[in-house]
């Protein structure tokens, strides 16, 4: 049976069903990313200064995606079009292109931005005891340059981060093979420090945030220092280079920097739970990158030569046509969406 | 209802907003113009995008002039995907009326969060503690 204005728009409002229920779930769509906006503004205007990063992420790479984004939202059209004027094989190139960039665009975040962070390591420093790191934080050149006029005031630094190299612990005894065990399961090793024979200082390549912090979560073991690369701004705080994010990500230095955990606030990984930015970034990209998914996935099923997919086109290409309108609008507002998220947290 | 089984009917993109539109080709220069918009658009999509990336390194004397700035390019690229690419141009008041809707309570929420730092109705100024 065919279901009315499937196809065909109904005479009244011009538009057949499934354009109209796509236009009302993106408005739902709206209120809904919305809100997550709304969330990004209260948490941004209600960080405390120099707990809000800025610089951390890696600006190319999210031009690079925002331009994927861009491109596909173009294709996706064409695609469409080709269907209108009945171009079957310009419709299977310009969509294969869409499915193609929302792929690429899954791949960098999935495997290259989101683990990026999951192995950087930050730690944020007790108010009391920020003098003592001034020579990785050079809050005094900042005191310098904001008394400057005519310039954006740079934040305070409350945090040094880095890639973790090693980690300094005392252990109880009496745990010694719980933590030897743990040790081995990560490929890590133990050794004494020289100056003090209570300290064992871990260290080995698959020392992650995640995994000291796993250690520190063992019987009898007490975190009591990190040792990290650090990044740019924490090696050279008093470089005028640091006072402004930039363009190119550059990553640790080879410096290396210590801290002890009895002068930290609060010490992970690059993920939600290190700040609210992290907390609203990885929701947001997180959402919007499920959204890629959901897309991918249906412009996959309308290219495949399937039934209900590009084997339609042969019965009723009007019919595909409508469906493809469909999923390119849902497509372009993932890309509208991305539009924002590209400079609230990659650039401004 | 009608199918359209006009298979291998040679047709020019149906007017975007009017996806009832009859699907006869003949209209190339019409569909050639189209197809060079979206292009076009695509094109100043992304050289705005180099914009923003560039105007964010510039210092507009506070980071919320620069945070002003970067929002309103963003918000002109918007305008030319929902306006062109989801043909909301010339699109049909049925929609219009629903999407009018969504933006007064969007709005709404924004200036629910905008309500912890001022109110406007007794004029008083948030005390921050």
């Amino acid at each position: 049976m065919q279901i009315p204005h499937e196809v065909t728009a109904r005479p009244d409002t011009g538009l057949y069903n499934a354009k109209l229920g796509i236009w009302l779930f993106l408005a739902s769509e709206v209120m809904l990313f919305g809100g997550l906006f709304s969330g990004y503004i209260f948490l941004r205007m209600g960080a405390e200064e120099g707990y809000w990063p800025h610089g951390l992420l890696n600006v190319p790479v999210g031009a690079m995606n925002t331009a994927i984004l861009i491109l596909s939202s173009v294709t996706v059209v064409l695609a469409w079009a080709s269907l209108k004027m009945r171009k079957f094989a310009a419709y299977k190139l310009w969509m294969g292109i869409s499915i193609l960039c929302g792929a690429i665009f899954l791949i960098v975040k999935l495997a290259y931005e989101w683990p990026q962070k999951f192995e950087h390591f930050g730690a944020f420093i007790k108010q009391d005891a920020l003098a003592k790191y001034e020579p990785m934080l050079g809050n005094r050149h900042v005191e310098e340059e904001n008394k400057k006029p005519g310039h954006t005031k740079i934040d305070p630094r409350v945090e040094i981060s880095g890639h973790l190299h090693e980690v300094e612990i005392t252990a109880d005894p009496a745990e010694k093979e719980k933590l030897e065990a743990f040790l081995h399961r990560h490929e890590l090793e133990a050794k004494a420090e020289e100056h003090d024979a209570k300290l064992q200082v871990i260290e080995g390549k698959h020392l992650t945030p995640g995994v000291a912090e796993d250690l520190s979560k063992l019987p009898g073991v007490r975190l009591v220092a990190f040792q990290l690369a650090l990044d740019p701004v924490n090696a050279a705080p008093d470089d005028a280079e640091s006072d402004k994010p930039h363009f190119w990500y550059k990553g640790a230095t080879e410096k290396i920097g210590k801290i002890e955990a009895e002068d930290v606030e609060s010490w992970s990984a690059f993920v939600p739970k290190h700040s609210p930015y992290f907390a609203v970034y990885f929701t947001i990209t997180g959402l919007h990158g499920l959204h890629v998914l959901a897309g991918v996935l249906i412009m996959l099923y309308f290219w495949l030569p399937i039934e209900g997919g590009a084997n339609m086109f042969k019965r009723n290409p009007e019919h595909l046509a409508n469906r493809v309108e469909v999923v390119g609008l849902f497509w372009h507002f993932v890309d509208l969406v991305w539009i924002f998220v590209f400079p609230i947290f990659y650039l401004l | 209802m009608s199918d359209s089984h006009d298979h291998g009917k040679s047709a020019a993109p149906a007017a975007p907003h009017d996806s009832a539109a009859p699907t006869e080709l003949g209209h190339d220069a019409h569909h050639n113009m189209l197809l060079g918009l979206y292009w076009g658009v695509g094109g100043g999509l992304l050289l705005a995008t180099a914009f923003t990336v560039y105007l964010s390194y510039q210092d507009f004397g506070s980071r919320n002039a620069n945070i002003m700035v970067g929002m309103m390019v963003a918000t002109i690229k918007v305008g030319f995907v929902a306006a062109i690419f989801m043909h909301l141009k010339g699109e049909k008041w049925t929609i219009w009326k629903f999407l009018l809707f969504t933006m007064f309570f969007a709005t709404g929420l924004f200036m629910l969060t905008w309500l912890h730092y001022a109110d406007p109705i007794f004029g008083t100024s948030h005390n921050n503690h």
